[in-house]
């Protein structure tokens, strides 16, 4: 569970800013809420970084303590590693507006970058 | 009324623990709010405690986990959103809760959580799982019965969908109780609610709202069971203290009146100040001393304290205006060496001002000094600095309160005030006394005297009459006054008059000598006369007795001359003769 989902990296595109997002979910077991995590973020990850991401998912139901450690309160809890700042997602993602706020792929509205 | 009330609440409170089905309790380790609850928190609940910022939630969940580990053999658990771990620990060293060992013995287990709003963006359903599973994991391992949360408000901040927090948060405490562990949830004083997030609605078994109220600088701290389902509790507002031990409650809120009434004198420290009190103060009563700035009211505290001390009794010294350095120098030059006290620990002093405690704050920490120490008297010096900033009610109520612990713990009490031109501040004070002392400032002749008189003396016979008080080296002594035509005569003016009333006492004294020496010399004098005059009379007694015997010779010669003769003429008898003579 805890092996990262890394897509193929995406040599293709061959952007020069092109850099791998770190992505870590954390999740509890196979839980509906978490399996529709992993699925929304695979998704979402496909179509916005494609060949540019690596996901690693943490289960907090096998280690409880790493929710200390690692200040989970929440699941589904998304966060990127890289690029920086840290960022937490909380939520099944099912609102992909919402994750791509969260990820900073798309600026907010009005907002500043 | 209300604190007629209180009385009847807390009794009750007893008593209906006693008696029907017993709910089981968690006692806090505050031993006040376990009096007030009949026990403790409601075991294997949540109890929520809710109350403004700085009002004591943390530190009151803090005492309920330390009190559980360190003396009920129950384990606990923080979970903190507030603050780090490290935090927390540094927070309540202070308090002599050493939580850093407890955690070693695996008696508590801190699990901070810091959560930053802006670091957060929410997309989609989430649950609190991990925090259950973290907590499942943790009374797992150490066993804990107990867990605290503060705040919990926290979280509300930290995630947008409040429906969310609200169900999570309902679930836990569901959870909670499931695995039998008590629980203590904080929360924020809402506006219109008891929270500001309405908690009340799922942590619904016991609510206790802790209160900080500023008055005039003065903070004042209560604590209030608003809910406590399936037991009675006292239902006043008990105030409440964060003291160098902690958290500190008192469930007193009337003054009751059983009080034993010993009959032994306990003596002032001053001689003539027992003499007019018929002997001393009655053990255990309470005394107001009440007078203008610079009258001697302190002193008189420290000599009922140095003579309390030189039989080996402990006294208790509670200054409300002075350091206990300044009061002890201010002694020694009146001969008073309390320090001695201090050292040989019979002694024990603490300068409260009522400023950095509130009044029920200091209503808590003399009742700790007094459960402590045990001190059979104690000076109260200087309450009328308590007047400085809450109304005169509360006051009144807050000395009723002390006087009533002090007269409860048959410790005999002397307040000092200070008065103005007016008395009238002292006069709702007096009635809590049974002895009261006015000491005046009598200005005349340029020099200020100090006068003591018994204002009354409750089942006591005492003098009515003024006595001057003078301060020397050796300690406040009283001397007679010299009452005189203008009034009361003190200081310079007294000793004037003395030597005046000594110069005319001489005098008069020379003057009866001189009549006496006068009337001496007359009676010496007539004496002497009579002396002459009896003389005289024996002389002339002697002449006339002289003269008529040398008479009686002459009729009796005359007689025999004439014998003598007839019978030389042959004459008739005497009778014969002359009865032919005509």
């Amino acid at each position: 569970m805890t092996g990262p989902h890394s897509a193929e990296t995406g040599a293709g595109a061959a952007a020069p800013s092109a850099e791998t997002w770190e992505l870590r979910l954390y999740v509890t077991g196979r839980s509906p809420k978490s399996v529709r995590a992993i699925e929304n973020l695979q998704l979402a990850c496909e179509q916005y970084l494609p060949g540019q991401y690596r996901i690693e998912i943490v289960d907090l139901l096998q280690n409880p303590r790493l929710a200390a450690d690692d200040q989970i309160l929440a699941v589904p809890t998304l966060v990127r590693k890289l690029p920086p700042p840290i960022r937490k997602i909380v939520g099944d993602l099912s609102d992909t507006d919402r994750l791509l706020v969260g990820l900073q792929l798309r600026p907010r509205k009005g907002a500043r970058t | 009324m209300a604190s007629g009330h209180g009385r009847t609440d807390l009794t009750s409170v007893l008593d209906g623990a006693g008696g029907g089905p017993r709910l089981p309790k968690a006692p806090t380790g505050v031993r006040g709010l376990d009096e007030i609850t009949g026990g403790g928190l409601p075991r294997g609940r949540s109890t929520l405690v809710t109350g403004g910022t700085g009002s004591g939630k943390t530190l009151l969940g803090l005492q309920f986990l330390v009190a559980g580990a360190r003396d009920e053999g129950e384990p606990g658990v923080l979970v903190t959103f507030e603050e780090s771990a490290e935090k927390v620990s540094a927070n309540v060293a202070s308090l002599g809760f050493d939580l850093d060992a407890l955690q070693r013995d695996r008696l508590l287990v801190v699990h901070a959580f810091h959560i930053d709003p802006a670091e957060i963006v929410e997309s989609g359903e989430f649950d609190f799982e991990p925090l259950f599973a973290l907590l499942d994991d943790t009374i797992e391992r150490i066993g804990a019965k107990r867990v605290v949360f503060d705040t919990v408000d926290v979280l509300f901040g930290a995630f947008p969908s409040q429906a969310i927090v609200r169900a999570e948060l309902s679930r836990l405490f569901r959870w909670l109780e499931d695995r039998a562990v008590t629980g203590v949830v904080t929360g924020e004083r809402g506006e219109n609610g008891l929270t500001r997030h309405g908690i009340e609605e799922y942590v619904s078994d016991c609510v206790i709202v802790l209160d900080h109220r500023m008055h005039e600088e003065i903070s004042t701290r209560r604590l209030r069971v608003v809910k406590y389902r399936g037991s009675v509790h006292g239902t006043n507002e008990y105030p409440f203290l964060i003291s160098e031990h902690g958290f500190v409650v008192l469930p007193i809120t009337s003054i009751s009146l059983d009080y034993d009434a010993p009959e032994e004198r306990l003596p002032t420290g001053v001689t003539r100040l027992d003499h007019m009190l018929a002997g001393g103060l009655f053990r255990g009563s309470t005394v107001l001393v009440s007078g203008m700035a610079g009258t001697g009211k302190s002193t008189l505290g420290a000599h009922l304290i140095d003579a309390a001390c030189a039989r080996g009794e402990k006294a208790l010294l509670v200054l409300y205006e002075e350091s206990p350095e300044q009061i002890n120098r201010n002694m020694r030059s009146v001969g008073l060496d309390l320090g001695r006290w201090v050292e040989a620990g019979l002694l024990r002093m603490w300068a409260a001002r009522p400023t950095a405690f509130g009044l029920e704050a200091q209503l808590a920490i003399l009742a700790r000094l007094i459960e402590e120490f045990g001190p059979a008297v104690a000076v109260l010096d200087g309450i009328a600095s308590l007047m400085h900033g809450p109304t005169g009610l509360e006051v009144t109520s807050m000395l009723a309160r002390q006087f009533d612990l002090l007269k409860a713990a048959g410790v005999t009490t002397m307040a000092t005030t200070l008065t103005h031109q007016d008395e009238s501040s002292t006069v709702a004070v007096s009635s809590l006394v049974d002895t009261w002392l006015l000491l005046r400032n009598v200005e005349s002749d340029g020099e200020r005297n100090r006068l003591l008189s018994v204002l009354k003396s409750r089942g006591s016979a005492h003098s009515n009459q003024a006595r001057e008080f003078v301060l020397t080296d050796r300690g406040a002594e009283l001397v007679d006054v010299y009452v005189g035509p203008a009034g009361v005569v003190t200081g310079s003016a007294r000793l004037v008059r003395e030597a005046q009333e000594r110069g005319a006492e001489r005098r008069r004294g020379e003057e009866l000598m001189r009549r006496r020496r006068d009337l001496r010399r007359g009676i010496v004098e007539a004496e002497a006369r009579l002396t002459v005059l009896q003389d005289d009379l024996a002389a002339e007694r002697a002449e006339l007795e002289r003269i008529e015997m040398r008479e009686q010779r002459q009729v009796a010669d005359d007689e025999a001359d004439r014998s003598a003769l007839a019978a030389q003429r042959w004459a008739d008898p005497a009778s014969y003769g002359e009865g032919e003579r005509p």
